[in-house]
């Protein structure tokens, strides 16, 4: 058959895997059972040495014959059938599609296989976790949610990208970027500014920031995606530049830098490759409105939430340090958060030519 | 001041002056008004407002008139209520219907047929505290006068006593000035029923089905007189046959004379002058319940009253000492024994027989006293839909799209009223018995319900109130009055059923989850094993995988522990008090025995059937092919 031309890859063979655990185990007459690494807070630990989160030992088995279990172990198996299709096709799609391909109604039923994307989207990280294999090995992408601009250029499908001659808009950043989809041809930047948000990435973008003080602007537009942190990581390890984080000062900002730093709890298997240990928090801090005089009126006051994610950050491993213990209970005993666009109040460039100007010649910046 | 324009307009003005009437004239005028004439005037009093509703009221005067009259004569009622239309309309066009009520009653005799069909507030119900479907003698007489007034045609009444009796055959009116009858023909005549009577009357009406109707009044009518057998001929020409469920008839309820809390002020005016005693002690002692020698003495003390008055000389102050005076004595309740409660084996049965549903129960309540009037609340519920109306539902499903949630089920429970047997169909918001249901938290039993509505599903609620003064909130008897002591009977009941459904979903639920995951595991193997087959380039030798996980997943679910779950090892229905649960595979509980099926057992009721837990189970004929299919599969 024509099929038997195509050769399987690593990942296709580690799919087809999931098939051969419920032959076996029907031949055995056992229970077809996953075994799934817990994806929580309790299975990860904080390497310090390493400066990264990492995925415990914990598993959980999810087997068929399991009334709780019975349904997400049909549609793994569906998923798994989903993500092997694409690999032999060599696509690509999105978690959206991998939902639509995978939904339709059980034979002699009135039962969805799922019935929306919160059921497959899990599913598909449980897969990348027991497979060990990355979402851009499974052919899933996210969306493009990020942008940057400097003095660097890619090699994206052959295309070359000087980033320095995309005006204001800058390079969307994709979300697969390994070096098999883009080459980092050159690089002649001094550091990378990873901003949170889209407004003062902007800003940087407009007043050619970047260009002033040599450096490569990124933005995720919010908790980045993996495409930008990817990247991030890649011009840091391989063009050894440092990364500078700028965050809103509140605890949802802290989370922002310390999955960037340190990785993220639901991906802990994925810091090996993603986090940037010696990523530095250069703000908004908590001090900041003191040092740079911002008015009390441009805070924010916490609510409930903003204070119980505080406390929870304060007990996380990757937050014992005494400078970020100094820095969160700052802000819990002044009740305040700030935006970064609070900076406005003093000037529209403020930002750009005031505050991280003093903050790279003061090195003023958290580890 | 006169000026010339005061002065055109004057001459004018004194002819338009009041003019003085005297004290003479005005007493020309003044007269008697008849009870019919002020009947005729105020028709909407007693339920004749608009055709379609009269209709209703004639067929149901007439039907309560035949069944007292059974009941009271230890008969089985045999009635036939016939609904023909008058001309050629089609019945959902016709103006004018031609009523027939016919029962195997004692009958008439034959001095009394003229007045009790033509005479206004004429009959054997009003002088005595005695639980009847009809109250004061209106009812037929005023259904007569109400077609005499649309269609001028007499009532046409036969009857006969017995079967050596001859039949009488009479055709009345009533004179509405005197409210006397008016004998038209009067005839011996040949009948086929050997005793019984049967009255017709053309009226002007109109016939629709729905809420309220005719049909509506009959259905609910069987449910509370299952011992009834009743045949309606509908105007459509359709015959319904609604066969008794129950044989035994409601036990006589006692005649009881009143009791002293619960008479009004005039009332006792009137008694103090129509008793027979000589003495007070004597007359409070005789001619009221519960009131024996020392407490009538007591209550004479406390009026301040002599030993030697007599009642027909006590007027005005002394009499209200009296009065006060019988209010703060302490007297007992009321005696019970002049309740007829339907009773909830025969509610059930009721229920059973014309509502369908997954699951039935039925209380009453023990009497209860208010304002001096014993009473009787029964609740019942029907709930679910039977397993023969579940499935077509299910089989037009489609899957859902995303969002979609299944079938959004927003029927609400329906609520049927009833007032010594007789169904209450209009004014529904002003009766006590809604308000008992609105108020009742159906949450805590399983059910939604919205805030200030009633619960939702398929249910109907079922509240019936036994006593000898129905407290209605008007003439028409239409809605149970708000009587604190009757709203807090209807809420026991309803709880109490509340509790038994509960009890009864959370085993549905159970049973269901059981069902789930026998039939889970065979639809999600399907679909492991084709993408299995798929990951494995279609190499797979699907149908031994197949086989492979079908048999494990026998092996893990099943077996005992389902079909305890299910409830079929004979567990019984929970063991729930006066329930009956149907299911595909049977039906449980207190199932109605028809009186042809075995007589025997449905004589002695409860002690046998609870002897022998297979009595338990005993499924009517459409529930017959399951259990021996079942039976089968055990062995």
């Amino acid at each position: 058959m024509a099929k038997k031309a195509h050769k399987p890859t690593v990942v296709e063979k580690k799919l087809v895997g999931v098939a051969d655990v419920v032959i076996t185990a029907a031949e055995k007459r056992k229970d077809p059972t996953l075994t799934i690494p817990v994806r929580a807070l309790s299975n990860v630990t904080f390497n310090e040495r390493k400066g990264l989160i990492e995925m415990g030992k914990r598993k959980q088995a999810r087997s068929f014959f399991n009334m709780a279990m019975a349904k997400k172990f049909m549609q793994t198996v569906l998923v798994a059938d989903a993500l092997a299709e694409l690999q032999r096709a060599n696509l690509t799609t999105s978690l959206r599609e991998i939902y639509y391909r995978t939904k339709h109604t059980i034979k002699n039923s009135h039962e969805n296989t799922l019935d929306t994307q919160d059921e497959s989207d899990p599913i598909i990280e449980d897969l990348e976790v027991s497979l060990a294999a990355l979402r851009e090995e499974l052919h899933v992408r996210a969306e493009n949610a990020g942008s940057i601009v400097g003095p660097v250029v890619f090699v994206d499908d052959g295309d070359r990208v000087d980033c320095t001659r995309l005006g204001k808009g800058g390079y969307s950043v994709p979300s697969i970027v390994e070096p098999e989809y883009l080459q980092i041809a050159r690089c002649t930047a001094d550091f990378v500014l990873l901003v949170e948000k889209g407004t003062q990435w902007n800003r940087l973008s407009e007043d050619k920031f970047w260009r002033r003080y040599n450096c490569v602007l990124l933005t995720g537009n919010g908790q980045p995606p993996r495409g930008v942190r990817r990247l991030a990581r890649r011009l840091h390890e391989e063009k050894s530049l440092p990364v500078y984080v700028l965050v809103d000062n509140d605890p949802w900002g802290y989370y922002i830098y310390s999955v960037i730093k340190q990785g993220s709890i639901n991906l802990a298997f994925e810091s090996q490759r993603m986090a940037i240990p010696k990523a530095k928090f250069i703000g908004l801090s908590s001090a900041d409105p003191e040092a740079y005089g911002l008015p009390r009126n441009v805070g924010i006051k916490l609510n409930e939430k903003d204070t119980a994610r505080a406390k929870e950050l304060l007990n996380y491993n990757w937050f014992q340090k005494k400078p970020w213990q100094e820095e969160i209970k700052r802000m819990l005993s002044s009740g305040l958060k700030y935006e970064l666009d609070a900076l406005a109040n003093k000037d529209f460039q403020y930002l750009t030519k005031r505050y991280l100007p003093r903050k790279l010649k003061e090195k003023d910046w958290l580890d | 001041m006169a000026t010339a324009t005061a002065a055109a307009v004057a001459p004018k003005r004194a002819s338009e002056a009041p003019k003085t009437v005297t004290a003479v004239e005005m007493g020309a005028r003044q007269r008697e008004i008849s009870v019919s004439e002020f009947f005729t005037k105020n028709r909407h009093l007693l339920g004749f407002d608009n055709p379609r509703k009269a209709l209703l009221t004639c067929v149901k005067e007439a039907v309560d008139n035949a069944l007292d009259a059974c009941e009271e004569a230890g008969i089985l009622p045999d009635v036939l209520v016939k609904v023909e239309v008058v001309g050629d309309a089609p019945a959902s066009q016709a103006t004018r219907f031609r009523v027939t009520v016919a029962d195997n009653g004692p009958g008439i005799v034959r001095k009394q047929i003229p007045p009790i069909f033509a005479k206004l507030l004429y009959g054997s119900k009003f002088h005595r505290l005695r639980m009847s479907r009809g109250q004061q003698g209106i009812g037929i007489s005023a259904a007569g006068m109400y077609a005499q007034l649309t269609t001028g045609k007499p009532v046409h009444i036969i009857s006969r006593t017995s079967a050596r009796a001859a039949a009488h055959d009479f055709e009345v009116q009533i004179d509405t000035k005197k409210n006397e009858p008016r004998i038209l023909s009067e005839k011996q005549i040949e009948w086929d029923a050997r005793r019984g009577t049967q009255v017709s009357m053309e009226i002007e009406g109109r016939y629709q089905k729905g809420r309220a109707s005719v049909d509506e009044y009959i259905e609910q009518t069987v449910i509370s007189n299952p011992h009834v057998t009743l045949t309606y001929v509908t105007p459509e020409g359709e015959t319904k046959k609604y066969p008794r469920t129950y044989d035994q008839l409601p036990p006589t309820p006692r005649e009881i004379k009143p009791h002293p809390y619960g008479i009004e002020f005039g009332m006792l005016l009137k008694m103090l002058h129509d008793t027979s005693s000589h003495s007070l002690t004597g007359f409070l002692a005789c001619d009221f319940s519960r009131v024996s020698p020392p407490v009538a003495e007591e209550i004479r003390k406390t009026a301040g009253l002599s030993p030697r008055a007599r009642p027909r000389d006590i007027h005005g102050h002394a009499a209200e000492n009296l009065f006060k005076a019988i209010q703060s004595t302490k007297i007992m309740a009321p005696t019970t024994n002049c309740l007829s409660p339907i009773g909830e084996r025969a509610i059930l049965a009721g229920l059973y027989k014309q509502i369908k549903g997954e699951f039935y129960t039925a209380v009453t309540r023990p009497p209860a006293v208010y304002r001096g009037n014993p009473f009787v609340i029964e609740a019942g519920l029907a709930y679910g839909k039977s397993p023969d109306q579940a499935q077509p539902a299910t089989t037009k499903a489609e899957p859902l799209a995303e969002g979609e949630k299944h079938d959004t089920d927003d029927e609400l429970a329906r609520i049927i009223r009833y007032a010594n047997r007789v169904p209450l169909q209009y004014q529904p918001a002003a009766c006590a018995i809604t308000k008992s249901a609105l108020d009742t938290s159906w949450r805590n039993y399983g059910l939604t319900q919205s805030r200030g509505a009633l619960p939702g599903g398929p249910m109907v609620i079922f509240v019936h109130m036994a006593s000898v003064w129905v407290p209605f909130t008007s003439e028409s008897k239409e809605a149970i009055a708000d009587y604190d002591e009757i709203r807090k009977e209807m809420a026991l009941a309803l709880n109490e059923c509340g509790r038994r459904l509960r009890a009864f979903l959370r085993r549905r639920e159970r049973a269901h989850s059981e069902h789930r995951r026998r039939n889970i595991f065979e639809l999600y193997i399907e679909e492991i094993v084709e993408s299995c087959n798929r990951l494995k380039g279609g190499k797979l030798q699907t149908a031994k995988l197949k086989d492979q996980l079908q048999k494990m997943a026998n092996r893990i679910t099943g077996g005992e522990k389902t079909d305890a779950a299910l409830g079929r090892n004979g567990s019984g229905p929970e063991g729930l008090p006066h329930s009956i649960i149907v299911t595909p595979e049977g039906v449980e509980g207190e199932v109605p025995v028809l009186a042809a099926d075995a007589a025997p057992v449905a004589a002695t009721n409860g002690a046998v059937a609870h002897a022998k837990t297979d009595d338990k189970v005993r499924p009517l004929p459409r529930a017959k092919k399951a259990t021996t299919l079942r039976k089968k599969k055990k062995k």
